[in-house]
Formats: structure tokens, C-alpha cells, sequence
């Protein structure tokens, strides 16, 4: 079942095309992975869907109801959420306060309850604490809720960024580049965790990763960009094989030694690190 | 999950709070002329001199709005005391101006005046920029990389202490500027109520904001500055020695407010301790207006402003039987400026500022 | 900046071996205390406080601002270097007479050129300061003086430091003694019991010279008598339950004071300290929007008038006891467009709103409704009472804004701890990714606006009665930046820090009255200071000193090195 929509989406910047005539679905449930090389309009496409872009063409529906062109909040309500591909927390609020801003919209005790201190607010902010707490026990940080979030280690940052974007209930997670700057060690458990997002909690997923490790690992379904257009779509293997996959990201060269190759397919990693 | 009554409600206002503005502004502009133009009661000789003021003060404010523009567009900061700077220049020009009184330059022939006032500009301009990067050296730089706040309140400061230095050193009273004979005849054209006087400000004016658009546009340093306004950090990177570019900056902004100081006080025959801070606001106002960090924008935005404010009141209220019109036209200026902000943000010609700073 | 104060030898120690003097230095310095000296001649200061006596018939004010540039010559070039006291005194002297030498210059040359067409100070009022009233002849008086000056700064700054400390005190308390002689005295005469005192330490122009001598013997005497019972250790070796327990008795004390002030101080100062309260209830209000949710309003002041003609408006012909309602009247409905505009131009278009209700507020249009130029008059006090009564006057206003104060600051306590306040928080820090979390910016700006403006209004509303009068000229922008600068300078987002600031950005100015013309010259200088220094602000709010990275001291008080340490840690790309 079709959760995310994306009828021919383009967006521009001037005269460039970050994206072109995007055409992308998304099934409940699912975990599905963007790349491309740099450039290719992976964080573009990712920016229109969560509301920071607003596409100049196109459609995108989510579970039925258009959201192209609303409000970055107005999106959070419906339920899609997303993290940074460079870590954008709030540096100076203390890990736990990051994830009860995320429950903001979640809640709903008022601010003349909080200033008359009501029964309500009271217990309002006991159970949010208490579901904060949870989260970071989920993505592993128990025992650092008050701990700054700039003072946290790169690896607990991005977990971090993901419990917050948890907070908000949503159906359909963006993650960007969640494994960046990671050893092949911390890749694992982060490959791990993202499994279990879906697994335990049904969230649909959509990635964009460059470590192939991971992206074959775990994806349902795998979108190649280049350019802005999508030049790719299908299985792990289907994209391990496809020419003008291996061509985007070796170029023409490249392609040919590979089809002069004959395996089942390569193993397109990158270096790491983007 | 649902959007409470609440933030509808808080929508519909604010869209129907906007919309009211507009059909408001929209009004008074048009109804307001229509009335005072149909009433027939003003002659084309108030109207041609309203606008001439108008060109006049619209290019002072242009001249100061673009050290404004140009030191945000570079460090993401209002120059709060950017004010005093053009009132420095002010004074300097007068002594500069008095001495040649003195002497008796000032009631030769036309060529003759002409070298004397170029001569106080280029004094107001250089001691302008003295000033300016005195300020800039103490109470700036060592705030580069503080929060946006902290260098406003330095800013501020360093305004308030300005002012009343020259306070202090030159006294509260009004300075009067020598009259310039020459300056204050009328230019013999028939259907425009024009003195010579005002022909040099908007001369000058031009001559220099052309000079300024070149040097930005077209010199080394000039794209250095741009480049650094646009992404410091890579224009370091690109080996742009950022503090000369911030420097420079500071130093033909405040050549130009100087030299702006100097114009202000032919027209306005005086100057005092506190000159300068209303034409900083309205200056400020125009930069914002015309796209801040765009210098064309600028000079757009200070002539706009100073015709809006000159021939507004007049036109507008007028015909609307307001009392006093001319009490109100600061109210004009500044809903200007609110509007453009509200409707417009970046400005007229659209700002040329990067949303992070680098 | 680093403060490292200067190290006065204890008595044992052994004296550590003087590093070799940079005389380079020292006269770098000296000629920075020149241009300051030269800049202190030609403002004025010099000339205008000269009929004013620090200490009456000995030395007057005028000359004390020299001697002040000799001492700060000075003491910049031993701060944090060690040197013996040779080498100090002669540094000293060495800046000194550099420094010196502006002033001896501008003499001459005054002497030479009329200066006075330009300069109007360049006088031969100044030259009398500088010369001891000889004239071109005493050129060198200036230079003999600050090398005095300097050397015995040099060498009181390394003397012994159960000398120097005491006498560096005393020498302070004397100087405020003098400076203040103008508002300590008239207290003091006005009750018989205490005139005798009154006359006997202060003349009419500042200390006597039995008055210096009492201040300074007392204050050297209290010192050391202080280290002796050592009172500060005492306390601190205290368990720390009898230091909890101690607290009430503090607190209790403190609310003591408060209630007690403006009776204490004399009907000029009751006038003051009430619009100090009123500074601060609209820096509690301020505080919200700028300290919690980082919206710089510079048009605040416009709320503050509202708040003013509504009360105004209501109770010149009524009771005042209507007032409360302004609190809800003086809730902005224009504010609500302003919220979509971002950081630096929200400043500017809210400073345009505020000089926009200004103009209004006095203009002919509106003369009908609010007065024009002419204001409204006739505005009641809330509680009308005989002038003994205690409640008479300012007094009462002061208490009314004392409680409506409490009122707001516990109103901004409760929310920043709110969901609110995390999201006031979230929006300052990155409102993108703030809204991307599903928070609505402009109502929640809006909120943060309006309950600032709200306050604002409440405070004008009381600033009404204060006066009994208001015109459109009562509400300058100078007040907003006064508001924003008191909340910055005294500590962003700090209920204490807003206290502090009000003290000393309207207090202490109030209190610098006689030198009007110079208040502003310091007080701008004050801000550039403080934010060149300590631009977290001085009481500043946890959150702040987060944001500026001041590592907060543990509990001794001393510097957390640990944070400092704990930043090293940071990983690549972890601040985005």
C-alpha cells in the first residue's frame, strides 16, 4: 500500500534542475534508499518531501492527502519526520529536552496551565519525561538525557537526532546519511537499528546512504539519481547489474570493465565518508 | 493530528489582519492622492519643490544607506552607530567649511566654491573613515564570531559615546554652517523650483554612488568584498584576506556617510551633536527597503524613501483632511519600511544576503 | 580576556625573581593613557568637573580624572606581569610620564594657536586644571604628576598584601565617597540626629578633609579587622545544613530591605528606585520575548505606551481602579503580521512600529482621542492619600510595580521549565528544524510577543500613575534599548540578571545625575565594555552561559575546567 507519492517533481534553483520530473512511490512499511552520486538531488528530493523546498512541478501525496507546498509543521503533523546529513540538534539543550521538543506537537497542556501549574500539566510532563526516557533507551543513550547535545560523541548525536525525530510519532522517517562518519562497527549497528525501526515499529523508512554496505543490506527497494533524474529503480541486484547505474558512479569506463566482468554483480562502495 | 480551533482562528486573523493592510494602504494611497489632486490646491511649485526635496534628502539618505547595507551584507550587523559617522563628517566638513569662510572661498565664483566643497567632502570623508575604523577595530572585531546580539548592544554603545563626545568636544549648541552664496541662487529654469545647492547634492551623490557601484562591481577588492559576503569562510579559503575586505568596507561606507554629512549640512545649514540619528533610522530604513547587502538596492531604496517622505504627506494625507500632514511623514516612512518587511522582506530589489552566516 | 589580578607578595614568601621589564610595552601603554588623557582634556571633563571637590580645598574632581588615567596607565602595565617593586614603580612612573606628556603638549600648543574655535574645552579653564594654575609655564606639572602618580600606583600594587589590599580598598571607598558626596549629604543634613555627622564628613562640593580621613581610617580599620574575625571563612566552613538554614534568615532579610527602600532613601530616590521597579517589571516582560524566545523587539516601548494612554485615558476623569484592564488592552493586535519576519529584521521592523505609536500617540491626528503633543494629565495616583502617609507619592507606585513584577517573573519562571519555554528554546537555537518538529512558529512567536507586550503594557500602565502625566515624548526608542540593553548587560534569560541590570543601566546613572552631560558617554561606554568583556551579561542564566560558552563554575566557585576539556572531545562535524 502506497504511503508516499511523488507525481513528476521538479525542482529549481535558477536556471538548475535539482530535480527533474521525479517520478516515486513508497509502500507502508517499507525501507527504501535513495542514491546517487554527489549532487544527484538526493537531500533536494528529501527537502520537497519534508516541506523545507517547495516543488516548482509535480505532486506529492502522503497517505492519500497532498503536501506539496504546506508548512514544515504541517507535515510533522501528518507524520513524516526526518534527520540532517550535517547533525542539526539543538546544540544547547540537554539531550532529553531535544526529544520533548519533538513531542511538542504531541502534547497539549497549555501555557496558562503551565504558568497556574495544573494538575494536568503536571502529570502531562511526568509521562513525557517518562517517554523521553524510553526513546533514549531505544536508540541506546540511557543514562545521558542531561547531557548537552554538542557535548554528546559524534556516534550518540546521530542517534540522538533519530530518537528526537521518534518523538514525533511518524509514520514515514527521512533519514539522511545516518551513518556518515561512521566504522564499519558503529555501520552495523546502525544498519541493525534502522532494521528495527521498521521491524518493531512499522515505520516506513527512506534513506540516503553511500555506504552500499548498507544500502544493500537493507533495502527494499533502491532509487539511483542522477542529475536530478531518476535513472534506476529495483532490487539490490537490479541495481548492482544495471549499466547505467555502474556508469553514473564509475563512469563510462568503469561500465565497460565491469560488463566485460562476469559476476553477479560489484561491489559499488565508494569510499566512505561524504 | 488535528489543528486545533485555536491555530485556525489564529490563521484567519493573521491572513484577514494582512489583507486589511493592504486594502488600508491601498486607500489611503489612491483615494488620498485623488482628493488632494482633484482639490486643485496645491500649484505645481509646491509640488515640483516637494519632489526636488524629495531627490535631494532621498540621495543623502542613498549615500548613508549604503554603509549600512554594505557592512550587513559583510558581517550580518546593523552599524548602529553608523549615524554618528555621517554627523562626523558633518562637523568635519564645517570647520573645514568655516576656515575657507574665513578666508573669503567661499563668496568667489562658481568654480572656485566648487574646489572648496569638494574639499570638505573629501576632509568629512576622511575623517568619517577615521572614525569609522576606529570603531570598527575596538568595539567590532573582537565580536566577529559573537552571537548577533552582542555586537548590536557593542554597536549601540559605541553610538551613545560617539554622540556624546562630540557633545562633549564641540558642545551642545547648533553649528551653522557658512553660507555659500553661490550654493543658495536659484537655477535659472522656469518651470522647476530648484537652487544650485540642490543640483551638487544629487551631482555628487550620483557622481559617487556610480563611483562605488564600479568599485564593487568591477575592482579586485570590490569582488572580494562581494565574495566575502556572500560565504566568508570560503573566501578565506580561497586565500581573500577577509579582514582588509571587512576593513575596507567599513572605510567606503563611512567615506560615504561623510561625505553625505557634508551634503545634509549645505542643504539644512546646521548641525549639532545629535544630527545624526534620525537620518541614520531613515537611512537604515532605506537599506532595508531597497534589499539589504544590495547596493543598487541602496540607492533605489534612499531615493524611494525620500520622495515617499517628502511628497507623501502632502499627497496622500492631505486630501484626506488629516491635520498637520507633515507631523506625520516619519509615520509614512516607517510604514513603509513595515510593510516592505511584511510583504516583501527582501526588500525591493531583493537582498543579497545568505541565510547562514558563514 | 584573561583578568589575572595582580599578585601582591605575602609577607613570607619569597620574593620571586623579577622578570626583565618590557619598556617597550610600558610606553606603549603609556601613550595609550596619553590619547586617553588628551581625549579626557578635550571632552571636558577635565574643565567641567573641576568646581567639583573629591576632597574639599585638597584635590578637586577635575584633577582626579588624571590622576585616574595615571593610575590605569599604570596599573596596565604590572597587571599580570611580576615584577619587584622597583621595577613596578619605575614602570609606573615611566607610563605616567609618557601619558603625561599629551596633556603638557596641548598646553603649549594652546598657548600657541587658539584652539578654542574647535575645541570648545581646549580652554584656559583646562590648562589651569592641568598646570596647577600656572599657566604654559607649568607645561611640566602634567608630566611631574603622572610620573608621581604612576610610580606610587607601581608600588602600592606590590606592596605587601595585607598593606595593599586595605589600602586599595580605602583609596576606592574614597573615591565613591566623593564622587557621591552630592547625594550622601543632603540625607544626612535633612535629620537633626544625624547633621552633626553630615557636615562633619561632607562639605558642599565633596569630603572634607576630616571626612576622607575618618573614610579611609574606617575602611582600612574595617578590612583588616574583617580578616581578622575572618568572617567570610567562618561562614563558608559552616556545614553546609547551618548554610541552608542560614538561607532564610537572608532571604527574610533581603524582602526586608526591599520593603524598606524607598522610605529609606529619601523622596529624590524614591522617585528613582520606583522607576528602577518599573525598568524591571518591563525587563521581566522583555525577558520573555527576547530572553526565552530570542525575539528582538525594538519596539517595545510602543506596548509600554499603550499600556500608558489606556490608564491614562481611563482614570484622568475616573478611578483608577479600573487599571487592571490594560494588562488585556494592551495586547497587540499589530503585532500579528510582524511575526513571519525573521532575526535582524524583526528588530527594525518592530523599532519602525514603535516610532510609528509614537508619532501617533502625539500627533494632531489622534489629538482628539490622546492629547496630541500635550499628552494627558491629570492622571490619579491608585491610591489617593495624604502626602505624610506612607504610601504617599512614588512610594505606592513602587510597590504596585514591585508586586506586578513578582507577578511577571513568576510567570516567566513557570514557563520557561514549560513545554512553551523548550520551545521558545528549540526556535532560538534553529526555528527550521524547530518547525520541522511540528512547532507552529508564528503562533508561538506570536505568544512570546504578546505576552511581553502584555507586560510592557502593565508597566506603562503603572508608569501612568507614577507620573500623573503623559506625553508621546515620554516614549522614545531610547526606552526599548534601554530595556534590551538592560537585559543583556545585566544577563539574557536570568531573573536576577534582569535585577542587576535595571541597577545599573537606570539606577546607577540616576545616581551619576550631577555629571549629566557624561552619564551617556559611560553609559555607552559601559555596553561596549561589557560586551567586549563579559557579553554574557553579569547574572547570566544557565542557558546563556551554555550558548557563550562559559564553563559554569562547580561549587567552590571555581572554573570548570571539565567542560573546557569536554569540548575537546567534539567530533568532526558534530556542531553541523
Amino acid at each position: 500500500m502506497a504511503l508516499l507519492v511523488a507525481e513528476h517533481v521538479t525542482k529549481r534553483f535558477g536556471g538548475l534542475n535539482a530535480v527533474r520530473a521525479l517520478d516515486f512511490t513508497i509502500d507502508e512499511s517499507s525501507i527504501v534508499s535513495v542514491i546517487g552520486p554527489n549532487g544527484a538531488g538526493k537531500t533536494t528530493f528529501f527537502n520537497c518531501i519534508a516541506g523545507f523546498y517547495h516543488p516548482e512541478e509535480g505532486r506529492i501525496t502522503f497517505d492519500g492527502a497532498p503536501i506539496h507546498g504546506l508548512r514544515r509543521d504541517q507535515i510533522a503533523h501528518l507524520g513524516i519526520a526526518r534527520t540532517y546529513q550535517n547533525i542539526r540538534l539543538f546544540a544547547k539543550m540537554t539531550a532529553i529536552e531535544n526529544i520533548l521538543v519533538g513531542q511538542h506537537f504531541r502534547l497539549h497542556g497549555t501555557w496558562i496551565g503551565a504558568v497556574l501549574n495544573t494538575a494536568g500539566v503536571r502529570a502531562e510532563e511526568v509521562t513525557s519525561h517518562d517517554e523521553a526516557r524510553r526513546l533514549l533507551r531505544f536508540v541506546g543513550l540511557a543514562g545521558k538525557g542531561d547531557v548537552l547535545a554538542d557535548k554528546l560523541p559524534y556516534g550518540d548525536q546521530r542517534r540522538l537526532e533519530i530518537a528526537r525525530a521518534l518523538a514525533t510519532q511518524p509514520k514515514l522517517l527521512l533519514l539522511d546519511e545516518p551513518t556518515a562518519g561512521m566504522n564499519p562497527a558503529e555501520t552495523a549497528q546502525m544498519t541493525a537499528f534502522i532494521r528495527s525501526l521498521r521491524d518493531d515499529l512499522g515505520t516506513t523508512i527512506l534513506l540516503i546512504e553511500h555506504q552500499m554496505r548498507v544500502v544493500m543490506g537493507i533495502s527494499e527497494r533502491i532509487a539511483v539519481l542522477d542529475y536530478g533524474e531518476k535513472i534506476a529503480e529495483g532490487t539490490a541486484r537490479e541495481i548492482q547489474t544495471n549499466p547505467r547505474v555502474i556508469e553514473a558512479y564509475l563512469g563510462k569506463g568503469g561500465a565497460a570493465d565491469v560488463a566485460g566482468q562476469d559476476q553477479g554483480g560489484i561491489d559499488v562502495t565508494p569510499p566512505s565518508g561524504s | 493530528m488535528r489543528s486545533s480551533t485555536v491555530d485556525q482562528i489564529t490563521e484567519f486573523a493573521i491572513a484577514a489582519f494582512l489583507w486589511a493592510l493592504r486594502i488600508v494602504v491601498v486607500l489611503v494611497v489612491v483615494v488620498g492622492s485623488f482628493l488632494t489632486l482633484s482639490s486643485g490646491r496645491y500649484a505645481w511649485e509646491t509640488w515640483s519643490s516637494l519632489i526636488v526635496s524629495g531627490l535631494t534628502n532621498g540621495s543623502v539618505y542613498a549615500l548613508i544607506a549604503l554603509g549600512y547595507t554594505m557592512v550587513y551584507g559583510i558581517l550580518r550587523m546593523i552599524n548602529f552607530a553608523h549615524g554618528e559617522i555621517f554627523m562626523g563628517g558633518a562637523f568635519a566638513g564645517y570647520f573645514v567649511g568655516t576656515m575657507f569662510a574665513s578666508i573669503g572661498l567661499l563668496s568667489q565664483g562658481p568654480l572656485v566654491v566648487l574646489f572648496a566643497v569638494a574639499v570638505m567632502i573629501v576632509v568629512a570623508a576622511a575623517f568619517s573613515t577615521l572614525l569609522a575604523l576606529l570603531v570598527e577595530r575596538i568595539a567590532y572585531r573582537p565580536l566577529r564570531n559573537a552571537p548577533r546580539l552582542v555586537p548590536l548592544i557593542s554597536a549601540i554603545g559605541a553610538s551613545y559615546f560617539l554622540q556624546y563626545t562630540f557633545r562633549g568636544v564641540f558642545g551642545a549648541g547648533i553649528y551653522v554652517y557658512p553660507d555659500v552664496a553661490v550654493l543658495g541662487q536659484r537655477v535659472p529654469i522656469d518651470f522647476l523650483r530648484l537652487r544650485w545647492v540642490d543640483v551638487l547634492v544629487v551631482v555628487a551623490a550620483v557622481v559617487m554612488m556610480t563611483g562605488l557601484y564600479l568599485f564593487v562591481m568591477r575592482t579586485r577588492m570590490g569582488t572580494a568584498i562581494r565574495a566575502v559576503s556572500e560565504d566568508k569562510s570560503t573566501a578565506e579559503l580561497m586565500g581573500i584576506d577577509v579582514n582588509r575586505a571587512i576593513v575596507t568596507t567599513f572605510a567606503v561606507g563611512a567615506a560615504m556617510a561623510g561625505a553625505a554629512g557634508v551634503l545634509y549640512a549645505l542643504l539644512f545649514d546646521q548641525v549639532f551633536f545629535f544630527t545624526g540619528f534620525v537620518p541614520g533610522i531613515k537611512a537604515f530604513t532605506a537599506a532595508v527597503l531597497g534589499g539589504i547587502g544590495n547596493v543598487p538596492g541602496a540607492m533605489l531604496g534612499g531615493l524611494f524613501l525620500g520622495q515617499v517622505e517628502s511628497v507623501g504627506p502632502t499627497l496622500f494625507l492631505d486630501g484626506l483632511n488629516v491635520p498637520a500632514p507633515n507631523q506625520l511623514k516619519d509615520v509614512i516612512a516607517f510604514t513603509l519600511l513595515v510593510l516592505v518587511l511584511v510583504f516583501r522582506p527582501s526588500g525591493i530589489l531583493g537582498e543579497r544576503v545568505t541565510g547562514q552566516r558563514a | 580576556m584573561t583578568n589575572q589580578a595582580v599578585a601582591p607578595v605575602a609577607p613570607d614568601a619569597p620574593v620571586a625573581p623579577a622578570a626583565a621589564v618590557d619598556w617597550r610595552r610600558v610606553v606603549r601603554i603609556g601613550l595609550l593613557g596619553g590619547v586617553v588623557a588628551l581625549y579626557v582634556c578635550l571632552v571636558g571633563m577635565v574643565e567641567v568637573f573641576q568646581p567639583r571637590a573629591l576632597v574639599t580645598g585638597i584635590i578637586t574632581l577635575g584633577q582626579t580624572t588624571m590622576v585616574l588615567v595615571g593610575v590605569g596607565a599604570a596599573y596596565l602595565t604590572i597587571r599580570g606581569q611580576s615584577m619587584d617593586r622597583a621595577g613596578a614603580a619605575a614602570a609606573g612612573a615611566l607610563a605616567g610620564a609618557v601619558a603625561g606628556i599629551f596633556p603638557a603638549v596641548l598646553v603649549v600648543i594652546m598657548e600657541v594657536v587658539n584652539l578654542r574655535a574647535m575645541f570648545l574645552h581646549a580652554s584656559p579653564g583646562t590648562s589651569a586644571v592641568l598646570t596647577l594654575g600656572l599657566g604654559a609655564a607649568g607645561a611640566w606639572v602634567p608630566i611631574v604628576a603622572l610620573t608621581v602618580v604612576g610610580a606610587a600606583t607601581g608600588l602600592l600594587l606590590t606592596a605587601r598584601a595585607d598593606i595593599q589590599r586595605p589600602a586599595t580598598a580605602a583609596l576606592v571607598a574614597l573615591l565613591l565617597a566623593g564622587l557621591f558626596a552630592g547625594l550622601l549629604r543632603p540625607p544626612l543634613l535633612a535629620s537633626s540626629v544625624t547633621a552633626g555627622i553630615g557636615r562633619l564628613l561632607f562639605a558642599s562640593d565633596g569630603l572634607t578633609i576630616a571626612g576622607a580621613v575618618i573614610a579611609f581610617i574606617a575602611v582600612v580599620g574595617g578590612r583588616i579587622a574583617m580578616r581578622r574575625v575572618s568572617l567570610r571563612s567562618r561562614v563558608a566552613a559552616l556545614s553546609p545544613e547551618r548554610q541552608r538554614a542560614a538561607r532564610p534568615f537572608g532571604l527574610i532579610a533581603l524582602i526586608l530591605l526591599v520593603v524598606w527602600l524607598p522610605h529609606g532613601v529619601g523622596p529624590f530616590f524614591a522617585q528613582v528606585v520606583a522607576v528602577v521597579v518599573l525598568y524591571i517589571l518591563m525587563g521581566f516582560g522583555l525577558n520573555i520575548t527576547l530572553g526565552l524566545a530570542g525575539l528582538l523587539d525594538l519596539g517595545f516601548v510602543a506596548f509600554f505606551a499603550v499600556g500608558a494612554y489606556t490608564v491614562g485615558l481611563l482614570t484622568s476623569t475616573a478611578e483608577y481602579g479600573i487599571a487592571l484592564w490594560p494588562f488585556w488592552a494592551a495586547v497587540p493586535f499589530a503585532g500579528l503580521p510582524i511575526l513571519g519576519i525573521r532575526g535582524d529584521y524583526l528588530a527594525i521592523a518592530t523599532l519602525g512600529f514603535g516610532e510609528i505609536i509614537r508619532i501617533l500617540a502625539g500627533s494632531n491626528l489622534l489629538l482628539p482621542l490622546l492629547g496630541g503633543p500635550r499628552g494627558i494629565i491629570n492622571i490619579p495616583k491608585p491610591i489617593e492619600v495624604p502626602p505624610d502617609h506612607l504610601l504617599a507619592g512614588p512610594i505606592q507606585i513602587y510597590y504596585l510595580g514591585l508586586v506586578f513584577a513578582l507577578v511577571v517573573a513568576f510567570v516567566a519562571i513557570r514557563l520557561r521549565d514549560s513545554r512553551l519555554g523548550r520551545a521558545w528554546l528549540a526556535i532560538r537555537e534553529d526555528e527550521d528544524v524547530a518547525e520541522a518538529l511540528g512547532v507552529n512558529l508564528v503562533q508561538t512567536k506570536l505568544l512570546a510577543y504578546m505576552l511581553g507586550a502584555a507586560f510592557a503594557g502593565l508597566g506603562g500602565a503603572v508608569f501612568a500613575g507614577l507620573l500623573g502625566s503623559i506625553f508621546a515624548s515620554s516614549f522614545p526608542l531610547f526606552v526599548s534599548i534601554n530595556v534590551a540593553a538592560l537585559i543583556i548587560v545585566g544577563g539574557m534569560g536570568s531573573i536576577p540578571g534582569v535585577v542587576v541590570g535595571a541597577i545599573f543601566l537606570i539606577g546607577v546613572p540616576e545616581l551619576f545625575r550631577e555629571f549629566s552631560e557624561y552619564r551617556y558617554l559611560f553609559y555607552g561606554l559601559a555596553l561596549i565594555a561589557m560586551m567586549l568583556f563579559r557579553p554574557e551579561g553579569l547574572l547570566p542564566s544557565r542557558i546563556v552561559q551554555r550558548e557563550l560558552h562559559v564553563p559554569e563554575p562547580d561549587a567552590n566557585g571555581d572554573a570548570n575546567l571539565d567542560a573546557i576539556d569536554q569540548d575537546a572531545r567534539l567530533s568532526p562535524g558534530a556542531t553541523g
